[in-house]
């Protein structure tokens, strides 16, 4: 039979399938928002790598600056104090969200709401507010310094403290969602067996949740080792990548070793990204469809123990933003500690005043806007277009690089891309717009997986149905995709809102006179020695974010309320 | 319809498909009538599915050609062709109520609003749904959620119509209930209709075609009482229904020989010389049985076990005989009481030869 198959289906023409007018359309907008990404980030990249391999004066010098870096000691000795703080992070912060993370959805702990939401606490700060609150802590004048036992908190004591808190949340989700893949099956299971406490723990717990705590780790060392804002403030002497960067750019106008240093933090995020990546695929096959969700069962002594432990954590994490509110509020610290708004008064500093402020609110609300409808939209094309595999898996790829970069590095490749004199997208350097561009792209790969993840859980065959009743792709994207998945939109949005609020990294390179932000104007007037209106102006931004967070869970209620009347049955 | 000369309303042409360097079909042809109800039936990864999905274009087949109504549409879009279709998930869309739906299809056509509403009417009236219009989907059973899906296939008259395993997301009783509300359905509105099913009772219950599907190959094309009682090979005799596989081989003068039983069956030998192997199938059903002493053509069996299954029972049978294998007898309530049928009692069974079919055992399947 094989053999008369073949001949006959030699005889039976090919089809080539007829690519209707729709999928034109759908190719040319994913195609238009894979070029965004290729000239708002492969391109930039380029010519941050090849500004490396030249001179000042743009004359390629092959790898003469690299050997200068690892020739100077100051310089390359920053790649081990920043894997040492990194290191030392990750086990500090991986090891306590476990524990927390565990409390959170494995004991009967009271007050669970109120500890998940005072561990998010640290998402609403740019990473300089934490670091700005360790100096009034344990600086020179700070209020309990002798905690530290004649130690300084200017060094790597400072940035690991700083980064804990700022990296807590980040690694907490993960860990959250590790534990919630849980299978009460298997612990009954256990338990049938006769196996103890200990050895469930080690034998279901430990194994269910192993990518999990690995893939923390990784975000965990990709935050902290690129992460700006924390050794920028407390860092003292001790040099890391990110300051190096900063500093060789902005302090030494050498923008070639800024690009070799850039090069050389790009390599561990690369790593650890990539590692993240493979560890991530095997994570979803972990959970079958019918598993059973894990139910805690009250234990007084671990309940109790667990409380005490949050209990700690989040204290310390209130506390340190307390501290930076109250800073921000004492008159003259420390002599006169009565509250005022004095530092409030941004027209008085450097740094841009309050229409910094008003230009990161701009600035958010561009990127959220703009960000959600252009993740949105590549997302579902990537997802739910037909044929064109190869744009679509090329389009897949650009999605997934923004996550690998860090910001600073980001930043200068903007810089360097932008800034260069034969670049028709010159006209937009140092404007609004690029600061929004700069954003969207940074802030990419996590708002384009929410999306990704929405869109998956919707019926595959939605566009079938549609093409079959002849109605336009692009209506049932309206009517029916974008209001079935309005709460990944919201998040997203939120999501963008808020990391276009805090962060500081990419748009320090970026930014203006015209167009300075709040959280460059907290590193600023930090820069200038004015640091209680440092802390002021985090305030803000953690008040904004706050706020836009509120809004976005009334927003949610509302909506499934609303338009989601249908979740209801 | 269109008039088109003579010709089926669907012709499916040496139609292969594959998906990298794997063939889902080779060389597919088959006719679908105008108003005919044809059902594609075959076990999991047969290729029944993939050959829907090419004749509506969602996965267009590698080679060979699709005509529907005169006109070849081999290479068009979904949106270019003229169906309606129906998936098992029902992909009923969650944030329209099921009047929304079901008009979904024709708000695109320029069509007058009174003249929507009416004909959203006539369909929740014809799919027993009037006092649901306005829900959500979410809020209907699985039965009701799947006519809404069935409405709205239909809401814009396709010449064709697709269903890809519509009922096996629902529970038994549901699902024998909608299959016969489905098929009048079908018949009332004479729509042409494709159904992938991998269900062979629903394929015998609701098509006047079967179409068997294995390996990505049309094993056979017939009515449900061709395919039930003259399976075209051993997988179609296997997969409808039960049937008993029992060795055998043939003797000079038209008979063969299997488990001790004589079967006169010329017809059915031609071309095979004496002392050929051949496969001997029958259904249980078919199988009579007698009372007491050896006959000409019976052999003696064991009742070994007997499975209660309501209205009949299926007995396990053991020849007396040395070597001869066991095999199957299904008996209806009343007879096996007549017969006094129990475990360890032995009766004759005799293969009718007019429902024994001789096979050539299968070369390396």
């Amino acid at each position: 039979m094989a053999n008369g198959t073949a001949t006959t289906a030699n005889a039976a023409p090919l089809i080539k399938p007829k690519v209707s007018g729709e999928d034109w359309i759908m190719r040319a907008v994913l195609m238009g928002i894979a070029l965004y990404l290729l000239i708002s980030i492969v391109l930039p990249l380029y010519a941050i790598l090849s500004k490396s391999f030249k001179n000042a004066d743009g004359v390629f010098v092959g790898l003469a600056n690299y050997v200068n870096f690892f020739s100077t000691p100051a310089l390359f000795w920053s790649i081990q104090n920043s894997l040492t703080v990194t290191l030392i992070c990750c086990v500090i912060v991986v090891t306590l969200a476990f524990i927390y993370a565990y409390a959170l959805t494995r004991t009967c702990m009271p007050l669970k709401g109120l500890f998940k939401g005072v561990a998010l606490l640290p998402i609403l700060m740019p990473s300089l507010l934490p670091a700005i609150s360790l100096v009034y802590l344990f600086g020179n004048q700070g209020i309990i310094k002798e905690w530290l036992f004649g130690y300084e908190i200017y060094g790597p004591i400072g940035i690991v403290m700083g980064e804990c808190f700022y990296v807590f949340p980040h690694v907490l989700t993960i860990m959250l969602i590790a534990m919630a893949n849980s299978d009460a099956r298997l612990y009954e299971a256990s338990d049938a067996l006769g196996a103890s406490k200990i050895k469930t723990f080690f034998t279901v717990t430990l194994p269910s949740v192993r990518y999990g705590v690995v893939s923390a780790f990784f975000v965990c060392f990709t935050l902290v080792i690129t992460d700006f804002g924390v050794p920028k403030v407390v860092g003292g002497k001790y040099n890391v990548l990110a300051t190096d960067i900063y500093k060789q750019v902005v302090g030494r106008q050498d923008f070639e070793m800024g690009a070799v240093v850039s090069m050389v933090l790009l390599l561990p995020a690369l790593f650890a990204f990539a590692a993240d990546r493979l560890v991530q695929r095997k994570q979803v096959a972990l959970l079958s469809a019918r598993a059973v969700p894990y139910q805690p069962k009250k234990n007084a002594g671990v309940d109790y123990g667990m409380l005490a432990f949050c209990g700690v954590i989040g204290f310390i994490l209130v506390s340190i933003l307390a501290m930076a509110a109250y800073a921000s509020f004492a008159t003259f610290w420390p002599y006169n500690l009565s509250l005022s708004l004095k530092h409030y008064a941004f027209e008085m500093m450097d740094g841009g005043g309050w229409d910094a402020y008003y230009n990161s609110i701009e600035m958010a609300a561009w990127t959220a806007v703009i960000g959600t409808a252009m993740v949105f939209t590549g997302a579902y094309l990537v997802e739910k277009s037909k044929g064109f595999h190869t744009g679509r898996a090329a389009m897949q790829l650009l999605c997934m690089v923004p996550m690998a970069v860090p910001g600073l590095v980001l930043g200068l490749a903007y810089v360097f891309f932008f800034n260069a004199p034969d670049n028709p997208l010159g006209f937009l350097y140092h404007t609004m717009p690029i600061l929004v561009i700069c954003t969207v792209t940074h802030f990419y790969t996590v708002s384009h997986l929410t999306a990704v993840t929405a869109l998956k859980q919707l019926d595959a065959e939605f566009e079938s149905v549609s093409q079959s009743l002849k109605v336009p792709f692009y209506k049932t994207f309206f009517r029916i995709t974008v209001p079935v998945c309005m709460p990944a939109i919201l998040d997203i949005s939120m999501y963008l809102f808020v990391n276009a609020m805090t962060t500081v990294s990419a748009v320090v390179f970026l930014y203006s006179p015209d167009t300075a932000l709040a959280s460059v104007a907290i590193l600023n007037m930090d820069d200038a020695g004015d640091v209680a209106p440092a802390a002021a102006m985090g305030m803000m931004i953690v008040g904004t974010a706050a706020a836009v967070r509120l809004v976005h869970a009334g927003l949610t209620r509302g909506i499934l309320g609303r338009t989601q009347a249908w979740r209801k049955r | 319809m269109t008039d088109t000369d003579k010709g089926a309303y669907l012709k499916v042409r040496n139609v292969l498909k594959k998906f990298g360097e794997f063939t889902a079909l080779h060389d597919i042809s088959l006719d679908v009538a105008e108003g005919e109800f044809v059902c594609f039936l075959g076990p999991s990864g047969c290729g029944k599915t993939t050959l829907l999905r090419a004749i509506a274009g969602l996965d267009i087949q590698t080679a060979g050609t699709v005509e529907q109504a005169g006109r070849d549409i081999s290479a068009l879009p979904p949106n270019e062709r003229d169906f309606g279709i129906v998936f098992q998930s029902y992909a009923l869309f969650p944030n329209l109520t099921v009047k929304k739906n079901i008009a979904y299809g024709l708000e695109n056509r320029k069509m007058a609003r009174a003249a929507i509403d009416t004909r959203v009417f006539e369909l929740l009236d014809l799919v027993g749904l009037k006092d649901h219009a306005n829900k959500y989907p979410a809020q209907l059973s699985g039965g009701q959620q799947q006519r809404v899906a069935l409405a709205r296939a239909l809401a814009t008259s396709p010449g064709l119509l697709l269903l890809d395993e519509p009922l096996s997301a629902l529970d038994a009783k549901v699902r024998i209930h909608l299959r016969h509300e489905i098929k009048e359905l079908q018949e009332k509105i004479g729509i042409t209709t494709i159904m992938v099913t991998h269900d062979q009772e629903e394929a015998l219950a609701m098509a006047d075609r079967i179409v068997v599907m294995n390996h990505g190959v049309i094993e056979q094309v017939g009515t449900p009482e061709e395919i039930y009682a003259e399976p075209a090979s051993p997988f179609v005799a296997d997969f409808i229904g039960t049937t008993n596989f029992i060795d055998g081989e043939v003797q000079a003068g038209g008979t063969v020989k299997a488990a001790g039983m004589v079967v006169e069956c010329a017809s059915a030998l031609d071309g095979m010389a004496p002392g050929e192997k051949v496969t001997v199938c029958i259904r249980p059903e078919d199988v009579k049985i007698t009372e007491g002493s050896d006959g000409d053509a019976g052999v003696a069996v064991e009742i070994t076990d007997i499975e209660f299954l309501g209205s009949f029972q299926r007995c396990h049978v053991k020849p007396r005989n040395a070597g001869g294998k066991a095999f199957l007898i299904d008996l209806s309530a009343s007879r096996a009481r007549a017969l006094a049928i129990k475990e360890g009692v032995t009766v004759q069974a005799a293969l009718p030869p007019e429902f024994v079919r001789i096979y050539r055992p299968a070369a390396g399947a």
